[in-house]
């Protein structure tokens, strides 16, 4: 097996495959630059969301992996960097010097491989300022590879590195895991694989049709003895450890000084992206580019080559068309709101923020039955819940993955539905904007403790390292946010236009009108509204910001309007979204998430209305 | 006693992780069974914060319930 023939990677004949290896944000991308300058292709790992960027030096091929604490299978970025790492001719590790008790596992792990490698010892400028003595010469001794001091970001040691990357040699292995690996050298194609199979990883194990002999355990506590050992080697003189961005860190912590830091952030995140972007940048992409110039442009096209007003013209061109709402909807509004949302998730995770806000929250989200990670696809949730919904893969269990779905798509309302809710919302006063979030927030927190009671099993715990305070990098940040944003378009936008043309269809066979005669009795009897409001909810099918931008031309009174908003809120979200459910979770999950909504939609919002109309 | 019970600024000596997927993703962060670490931070009724080092891991509260350890107090038995 090879690790290119899943993400499609050209080798060359005679040329190395050199493999960049190293843990979370220890600068490995700037290595990488350095290494392939600007001509850079990005492949998907198929079933993944982690993409592995490969490039070339020279007649070699340089490939990228996601950063990992260790190889093995303990999650998909894992999985990825595994099967990279495995084949790699030659590994570039990049070495977080500040860390390094954390990073030298790994760097220990591709010794034990056998694989010649290299290491970059990154960020020393970290190591002068915290006042720390660290011993290069003797790290590179005790490895056995050898150790060029960098400082990546600010160009220093790059030279170096690349002059270096053919010296790169094979370690010393632990001699005690080596006399176990060697067992099954002969079984297997080569001795990294071995190592995995010492290891326990499922996939190899699987692959060689071996079985474990619960020997990981072992192997991995002898490998992090030698890491103290060497720690304590070449460790001089400690640091006091008392700089300012460790001291901001803790105050991040820290509940008192923490919740504060917390709120202002997602105010100027509210501010930039709620107002900014939702508002100024959307009614430009997707009003004046894609509302006045694209869509004419595409009508007038289409009325042409398949006459005005035929079935084929609405299939392609009309109100849900696949060549006019789909491209408005994904490129005029989501992508600019998805870009803003990842741009900040970016920074608050290259800074080291986002870990600590999870640690921060976690006991609060506990009691909904997820774990401090789960603010993320919250706080996601609030630009796009498709985008959300995509990233509740990165929760440990199925029942959390579940109990964040549901949450999701029930009661966070969207950037571009909250532009249109606190427009009408604003004029009402501050009683009926309060009736609104109380309601919204109670059955938040009642379907999140709910769903906790009884779904089976158990949520995971947190537990999660801590990286140091440190400036994002503008370059990383950017790229991040390309990378996501990117992989959101193409994975939303096929599912996106299924849905339009299920609305397309529905329409033309008149299934809305008879759907929207159908809740009727619901939408006067039950909630009190006039029958009209039955359409803006079957909008709200389609976009949730149609749904509740189809309430402004009612006349309602002031109690109305809140009990529709409300509705809208718990209404099921955007078809995009519907899409993603069921593509992530299984059908019976996805229906049952599908179908809750509309419920708690009607009679939470029936309860409202019959306590305040 | 468990890691719950650990106080801001004590030195432990972890004894056994009760949880095997836990246990093994640990001990790559360097908490494993004898290690000597420190309770550098409690969030109030959330995660416990271990340092060793500058290295620092957040450890949820029922997850803490489940680690057995030992307090170390170097500085009172000198």
């Amino acid at each position: 097996m090879n690790c290119c023939d899943k993400i499609n990677i050209d080798i060359p004949k005679g040329a190395k495959k050199i493999v960049l290896a190293g843990n979370p944000n220890v600068g490995k991308s700037v290595f990488f630059n350095a290494l392939t300058g600007m001509y850079v292709d990005v492949s998907n790992f198929p079933g993944t969301t982690v993409d592995v960027s490969h490039g070339k030096f020279g007649n070699d091929v340089v490939i990228d992996t996601p950063g990992v604490y260790g190889v093995s299978s303990f999650n998909d970025e894992e999985r990825v960097a595994k099967d990279v790492i495995l084949y790699g001719d030659i590994i570039l590790n990049v070495v977080d010097a500040l860390h390094i008790e954390r990073d030298l596992f790994l760097t220990l792990q591709i010794m034990d491989m056998g694989k010649p490698m290299i290491v970059a010892l990154n960020m020393m400028d970290d190591i002068e300022r915290n006042g720390i003595d660290l011993d290069v010469k003797k790290l590179s001794e005790l490895l056995g590879v050898p150790v060029i001091p960098t400082v990546a970001v600010k160009g220093k040691g790059l030279e170096e590195v690349k002059k270096n990357i053919h010296n790169a040699k094979i370690g010393n292995a632990n001699p005690q895991i080596l006399e176990m690996v060697k067992e099954y050298i002969h079984k297997v194609g080569e001795q990294s694989e071995a190592l995995m199979v010492v290891e326990e990883d499922e996939d190899i194990l699987k692959e060689y049709s071996l079985t474990s002999k619960g020997k990981r355990e072992e192997v991995y506590r002898l490998r992090r003895e030698q890491v103290d050992k060497i720690v304590s080697e070449i460790i001089k003189k400690e640091g006091k450890g008392n700089t300012f961005r460790y001291k901001l860190g803790q105050y991040m912590l820290n509940p008192i000084t923490g919740i504060p830091m917390l709120a202002v952030s997602l105010y100027v995140m509210f501010k930039v992206i709620g107002v900014f972007v939702a508002g100024d940048v959307v009614g430009i992409t997707e009003g004046v580019i894609m509302g006045e110039h694209y869509e004419p442009f595409i009508r007038k096209i289409a009325s042409g080559l398949l006459g005005d007003n035929t079935l084929l013209y609405r299939v392609f061109a009309g109100e849900f068309g696949l060549f006019t709402l789909t491209p408005t909807y994904m490129l005029g509004l989501l992508l600019p709101l998805v870009i803003a949302f990842y741009f900040f998730m970016s920074i608050m995770e290259d800074s080291g923020y986002l870990p600590r806000i999870a640690a921060l929250v976690d006991r609060v989200l506990s009691f909904l039955g997820m774990n401090g990670r789960a603010i993320i696809p919250i706080i996601l949730g609030f630009g796009c819940i498709t985008m959300a919904t995509i990233t509740t893969r990165l929760l440990g269990t199925r029942r959390e993955k579940i109990i964040a779905t549901a949450l999701l798509g029930l009661t966070i309302p969207c950037s571009a539905q909250m532009g249109v809710i606190a427009g009408l919302i604003a004029p009402l006063g501050a009683k009926y904007l309060m009736i609104y979030s109380f309601t919204i927030l109670a059955v938040f927190v009642l379907t999140g403790t709910l769903l906790n009671k009884v779904l089976p099993g158990k949520s995971s715990d947190l537990f999660i390292d801590l990286p140091p305070i440190r400036m994002p990098r503008l370059s990383n940040v950017l790229s991040k946010t390309w990378t996501k944003s990117w992989m959101f378009i193409k994975e939303a936008t096929p599912l996106f236009a299924l849905g339009a043309l299920i609305i397309t269809i529905l329409n033309e066979t008149n299934a809305l009108v008879a759907i929207q005669d159908a809740v009727q009795p619901i939408t006067v009897g039950l909630l009190k509204l006039p029958k009209e409001a039955a359409n803006a909810f079957i909008m709200g099918i389609i976009r949730r910001d149609f749904g509740a931008a189809g309430l402004t031309d009612l006349s309602m009174s002031a109690s109305q309007t809140v009990v529709a908003l409300i509705v809208i809120t718990l209404f099921v979200p955007c078809i995009a979204s519907i899409m993603i459910l069921f593509k992530e979770r299984s059908k019976k999950e996805a229906i049952y998430i599908w179908l809750g909504s509309f419920v708690t939609a009607f009679l939470v919002g029936g309860a409202v209305a019959w306590m305040i109309i | 006693m468990t890691l719950d019970k650990a106080k801001k600024g004590q030195t432990v000596i972890i004894k056994n992780i009760n949880d095997n997927e836990i246990r093994v993703q640990a001990i790559r962060l360097g908490l494993y069974e004898g290690a000597h670490v420190n309770c550098s931070g409690k969030i109030p009724f959330g995660p416990v914060i271990l340092s060793n080092r500058l290295q620092e891991i957040a450890v949820g509260r029922e997850l803490a319930k489940r680690i057995t350890i030992e307090v170390c107090d170097l500085k009172e038995g000198a």
